[in-house]
Formats: structure tokens, C-alpha cells, sequence
């Protein structure tokens, strides 16, 4: 095991990838010589060469257009989209042309591409650099929708997501960059589709994704010391395709299910699995289904404002607590 | 603007053989718009149709010009692409009347005709979407080092989104080999091109921007289309990089079913349709000395296959209800839970 960062993640899985088919490239703004705004591609140019690893212009669409014409005529393009709030820009490839070709053509079009894209707020970037954009992606049939929590996944999942032969996005939390964590050696390989319960507990069961992860076990944390309330911790990870089975299994465990949305209120992920949960395990349900979201609002860029808007902690307890009690 | 290219080359000559392929792909892409539009009009084609009808002399020039495995991309008026490289006329009825004899099966309809196998990589529904998917075919030929070359059709239209630039500056920069053909008919749906356009000639006239030579022709004679074609392809597989190319042209009809295209004044039809590219065509072949038995026997054929491919289409069954939901992944299926 050793120790890596989100962001060395990042690189160690698409490393890892490109040493094993010479058909995987990598293309977009400032990812070559630059290594990523980000500094999440860092040392791929030089291991692997102008070639394979390649600088664009800003052209969102140029660049998602060429990774699928790529993907349809044999090569595995990964696309580093930069700010996941670029998706608006290039929303026709992507939801249009990439997510449907296959089923158009009755199966004729492959499309083995990964859009990486820097999801996500608590960096005070504002409105249009902070957005979770995961729930925009699921309401297009075709895509296939990964965003992980910490840096095993990022390098497992990141080489599944590669080794798929369906596009995949594939959202990375901006501000856990930083975060670091335990990465098995070697081959390291995360199959897509399987939510992760990161703490067993049989008071609840709370359900979150990427940055709210960390944050749903610092809640269960004060809850245990300061509620007394026991509570299990899924990571769902991999919104398409969905683990349901893992999830109505930890609910029906606890029979209360609570969910943690960094995405803004409407139609987030959340919603979906709350609607599965009512139709599915309504009887074993012990009280009703908790949400917490992101208001319904655009992100602010102050510290306070920001923090204000995010599920933190504290309103992850509040709204446990609630339902609990 | 540069003079066509054809007009610097008129010494290269085309082969009779070369010549009789010319025209019959010429006249199949006619009757088989002809007859899907009798279709439309019999209720049996639904949804809707945009015709190339005056257009034939592009797709036939490029169509016999291209290697078998070159790609094409074309737009939702894109039949007589897919005709030219090779798919069956049924194939194509059959999807426009949405049954199991259509080359998707009915699961794409008249925009969206595709035929992997024949390197035809999709007709493409969204204006400028498809120059940047060209551009990532060339890429991927370039880089597997094939010398395939992707030719990208689309209309004048097209010149004002800003896919058209970003693709056209990024196929430059990368030096891909891509060869993108502005099919201009002079109407964007059912306005005048030039009442849109900040440039006389929307394609050629923004090539300059891009450090491409400004290449301007006749898209209504084959012989120039077809000369044309060959030397951007050339230039594409030796490594010279994209060529932009304008080549004028008219539709005979209105931009989709719904348009009887009463915008254009008639003089202005009356014109385009004495430069129609068949009867152009049929006349200088017979100048040229080529046996007016050879091409009757062409018409002959031609016409004989129309029918039989309409029968054909028309006796297809509908496609089967399980294939509503298939095809979503690669692993055949549309599961997004488990």
C-alpha cells in the first residue's frame, strides 16, 4: 500500500492504463506540458510522449468531438474536460452525438472514451467553476457516470472507466485533490456499478457521493459520540449503472435512509434513489426519506457563503438527528 | 479567391470507365430521392426527409474519388452519401420507412443513416457536431498510421456555428487528414444563405482565417467535383493536413417535407435547374463520344434497381418490439441499475 494523493491518483490510474494498450491517449487543455490545472496529469508527457498525451486549444467541443471520432475508429481517448461546468459548453456532443450513436445505429458505434472533469465546490470559485454536474449527466440515457471519493477509487475506478466500452464521465471533487489515502500496489482495477458501505452502524443509513463521503462519516462520527445513533455510511460512487441491490440492502438493514447531495435540490441523484427506495422497500421503512442537498441556488465564492450552501457535517447530524430521535 | 483547382488542372483527364461510374452514381442518388419522396407523399416514409435532389454531383464525385475505407460524416441530407459508398438502396428505404430492412432497423431514421462496414460514420442531425468527429477520425487514422482520410460534408449553414471553426482550426493545428466540403445550396433551412453570412462565400472566404487555401468550385459538375476531390485526398494521405472546399450547388426542393421552398424566386430555380448535373452530365458524355447505348443501359439498370429496392423495402416487416430497448451499451443491453 502506499500513500498517494487524489490528484497523483489521477495520473497512477491513466499510467497505469497507458502501459498496458497503446490505443488509450489523452487530450485537452493544458494537460501535457502543464500536467493539468490541476497538476493531476503530471509526468504522463514525458513517460508517454507528444503522441499519446496532447495539449488542445480551448474548443470543448473540437476537443469531446475528437475523442468520439477517435473512439468509433479504434483508439480509447480520455478527455481532461478541466472544470466539469464545461460540460454547458460541449453539451451537444456529449448528450446528443455521444450518448446516443450506439443506439442509433443499432449497435454499429463503440464509444470506449472517459470525460474527466473537475466537479464540484469548496474552492471559492463561484457559480461557474463549483458545480456538481453528475445529475445533468443522468437524465441522458447512454452515459455512464462515475465520481469517487478517495484516492483507491480514483486510480481503480479511473482504469475500470477506461476499460469500459461505454463512455463514461468521470467527476473528480476539486477540493480533495489534496486528500490522501491508502493505494494498493500493483495492478489496481475498481468494476464499476458497486456502491461501497464505508461504515456498517443499525441506526441508519446514509448514502453519499464523492465530497459529501468524507463529510457523512464525520457526521456519523458526532452522531455515535453525541447522539448515541449508529449509522451506516454507503458510498454510492458510480451513479450509471446504479448498485440498488447495495442500497435497498443497507436500508432495509436500518429502515431509514438518509441522502447526501452536493448537486443542487432539484432532481438530484438523491431523488432518484429515494423513488427507488419508496417503491421498492417502502414497508420496511422505519420513518420517511431525508435529503440533504445544496439549496436550490446558483454557489457563491465567499468562504462563509459558500460553506453555508454545502451539507456539512453539522446539517448532516441536524438532519439525521431528526429523523432518528 | 484563388481559381478552383480544377480550373489550374484541366489537362487531367478522367477515364470513360471513370466517367459511366460517375453518372450512374450520379443517377441512382436521383432516383432514390425521387422515390423516397414519392414515398413521403404515399404516407409510407413518416417523420420527416430532407432531400439532396440537384445535389448529386458532390456525393458521386467524392463517393468514386474516396478509397473504400476513407470515412465519410454527412449531415441529415445525407442519402446520397450513404448511396455512394456502398449501402443498398433498400437498406437506405427501408430505414426511412422505419422497418427491418433498414440499414439501422429504424432505430435512426432518415438523419441519422450510418454504415460502420462501409466506413460510413454517420449522417449527423445537429448543425457542425459532426467536422469535430471527422476531426477524431483523422486523429485516429493519422495515429495508427493507416493513410485513411475522413471527408466531412455539410452545408452552408454550417459555416456560422462555432463548431465549424473550432473543428476547422483544430484539424490545422493537429494537421489531420481531413478533407470538409461546404456543400452550399444558398439557403441556410429557409433563409438565404447570404443574408446571414458576413462573407460572400461562407466557406471558402473563411479558409484564409484558418491559413487554408480558399478553394471555390462548381458543385453541380462532376468532373470538377471528382478532380477536386482527388487532390485534397492526396494531399490529406500524404500528410498535407485538411482542405477546406466550397462547392456551390442547388436543391431542387425545399429544405425538409414541410418546405415547398416558395422563399426562392423563380428565376432564380429556373437558372439552377438548367445547370442540373444529370442532363449537364448526359450531355457531355455523348459530346465526348461515349455510346448513347452505354448510358441508356446505365438508366435501364438504375431504374430496375429503384424498383426492385422499393418492393423489397415496402414488404419488410416493421422492426421487432425488442429492439426498442437494446443497444444503449456496449454489452447490448440498457441497464442502468442492477
Amino acid at each position: 500500500m502506499a500513500q498517494l494523493t487524489y490528484r497523483d491518483a489521477v495520473a497512477a490510474g491513466i499510467a497505469q492504463e497507458m502501459r498496458r494498450d497503446p490505443n488509450i491517449v489523452l487530450l485537452g487543455e493544458d494537460v501535457a506540458r502543464a500536467g493539468g490545472v490541476f497538476k493531476a496529469t503530471v509526468g504522463l508527457l514525458e513517460e508517454f510522449g507528444p503522441k499519446r498525451v496532447k495539449d488542445t486549444p480551448i474548443s470543448e467541443q473540437a476537443i469531446v468531438g475528437a475523442a468520439m471520432g477517435a473512439a468509433m475508429t479504434g483508439l480509447r481517448p480520455i478527455v481532461d474536460l478541466m472544470f466539469s461546468d464545461f460540460f454547458a459548453v460541449t453539451w451537444d456532443i456529449v448528450a446528443n452525438q455521444i450518448a446516443k450513436t450506439r443506439y442509433m445505429t443499432d449497435g454499429q458505434v463503440t464509444l470506449p472514451l472517459v470525460i474527466r472533469s473537475a466537479n464540484g465546490a469548496g474552492s471559492r470559485f463561484g457559480a461557474q467553476h463549483s458545480q456538481s454536474v453528475e445529475n445533468w449527466a443522468m437524465t441522458v440515457p447512454g452515459l455512464k457516470i462515475v465520481a469517487p471519493s478517495n484516492p483507491a477509487d480514483v486510480k481503480g475506478m479511473l482504469a475500470a472507466a477506461i476499460r469500459d466500452d461505454d463512455p463514461v464521465l468521470f467527476f473528480e471533487q476539486k477540493s480533495l485533490y489534496a486528500a490522501k489515502g491508502e493505494v494498493p500496489d500493483g495492478e489496481h482495477v475498481v468494476p464499476l456499478g458497486k456502491a461501497n458501505v464505508v461504515r456498517e452502524g443499525k441506526d441508519v443509513t446514509i448514502i453519499a457521493l464523492a465530497l459529501m463521503v468524507p463529510r457523512a462519516l464525520k457526521a456519523a462520527e458526532i452522531l455515535k459520540e453525541q447522539h448515541g445513533i449508529d449509522a451506516t455510511v454507503v458510498d454510492v460512487r458510480s451513479l450509471v449503472p446504479l448498485d440498488t441491490q447495495t442500497i435497498l440492502r443497507e436500508v432495509a438493514k436500518t429502515g431509514r435512509l438518509v441522502t447526501v447531495e452536493e448537486n443542487p435540490r432539484l432532481c438530484g441523484w438523491g431523488a432518484e434513489i429515494a423513488s427507488i427506495v419508496a417503491e421498492e422497500l417502502f414497508w420496511d421503512l422505519d420513518g420517511p426519506i431525508v435529503r440533504i442537498t445544496t439549496p436550490h441556488v446558483p454557489l457563491a465564492a465567499a468562504n462563509n457563503l459558500e460553506d453555508a450552501q454545502l451539507p456539512s457535517p453539522e446539517r448532516i447530524v441536524a438532519g439525521v438527528a431528526q429523523l432518528v430521535d | 479567391m484563388a481559381p478552383g483547382v480544377a480550373a489550374r488542372n484541366p489537362q487531367l483527364s478522367i477515364s470513360t470507365e471513370t466517367r459511366l461510374k460517375l453518372y450512374r452514381t450520379m443517377l441512382e442518388c436521383r432516383v432514390l430521392e425521387k422515390r423516397a419522396y414519392d414515398l413521403f407523399m404515399q404516407n409510407l416514409i413518416k417523420g420527416t426527409s430532407h432531400l439532396a435532389l440537384g445535389q448529386e454531383a458532390i456525393a458521386a464525385g467524392f463517393g468514386t474519388a474516396m478509397r473504400p475505407d476513407d470515412y465519410t460524416f454527412c449531415t441529415y441530407r445525407g442519402h446520397n452519401h450513404t448511396l455512394v459508398r456502398g449501402v443498398g438502396m433498400t437498406e437506405i428505404l427501408g430505414e426511412l420507412m422505419g422497418n427491418s430492412s433498414g440499414l439501422m432497423r429504424g432505430k435512426g431514421g432518415s438523419m441519422h443513416l450510418t454504415s460502420v462496414k462501409h466506413h460510413m460514420m454517420g449522417s449527423y442531425a445537429i448543425i457542425g457536431a459532426h467536422m469535430t468527429i471527422a476531426n477524431g477520425a483523422a486523429w485516429s487514422a493519422q495515429y495508427r498510421g493507416t493513410e485513411q482520410v475522413a471527408v466531412c460534408f455539410f452545408g452552408d449553414g454550417t459555416t456560422n456555428i462555432g463548431a465549424f471553426h473550432e473543428a476547422l482550426n483544430f484539424a490545422v493545428i493537429w494537421k489531420l487528414p481531413v478533407v470538409f466540403v461546404c456543400e452550399n445550396n444558398l439557403y441556410m433551412e429557409y433563409t438565404s444563405i447570404h443574408d446571414v453570412t458576413a462573407v460572400e462565400h461562407p466557406a471558402a472566404d473563411r479558409a484564409s482565417a484558418y491559413g487554408l487555401e480558399p478553394v471555390l468550385i462548381d458543385g453541380n459538375d462532376v468532373d470538377v467535383v471528382y478532380r477536386t476531390a482527388q487532390r485534397a485526398l492526396e494531399i490529406a494521405r500524404k500528410g498535407g493536413g485538411p482542405s477546406l472546399i466550397e462547392a456551390e450547388t442547388y436543391r431542387h426542393g425545399g429544405h425538409s417535407r414541410a418546405d415547398p421552398g416558395k422563399y426562392r424566386p423563380d428565376e432564380e430555380v429556373k437558372a439552377w435547374l438548367a445547370k442540373d448535373p444529370l442532363p449537364r452530365y448526359r450531355a457531355r458524355l455523348l459530346e465526348l463520344g461515349i455510346n448513347v447505348a452505354d448510358i441508356e443501359k446505365i438508366e435501364a439498370e438504375t431504374n430496375a434497381a429503384i424498383d426492385r429496392a422499393t418492393e423489397a423495402a415496402r414488404n419488410a416487416p416493421p422492426p421487432p418490439l425488442e429492439i426498442a430497448n437494446t443497444d444503449v451499451w456496449a454489452d447490448g443491453g440498457s441497464a442502468w441499475r442492477n
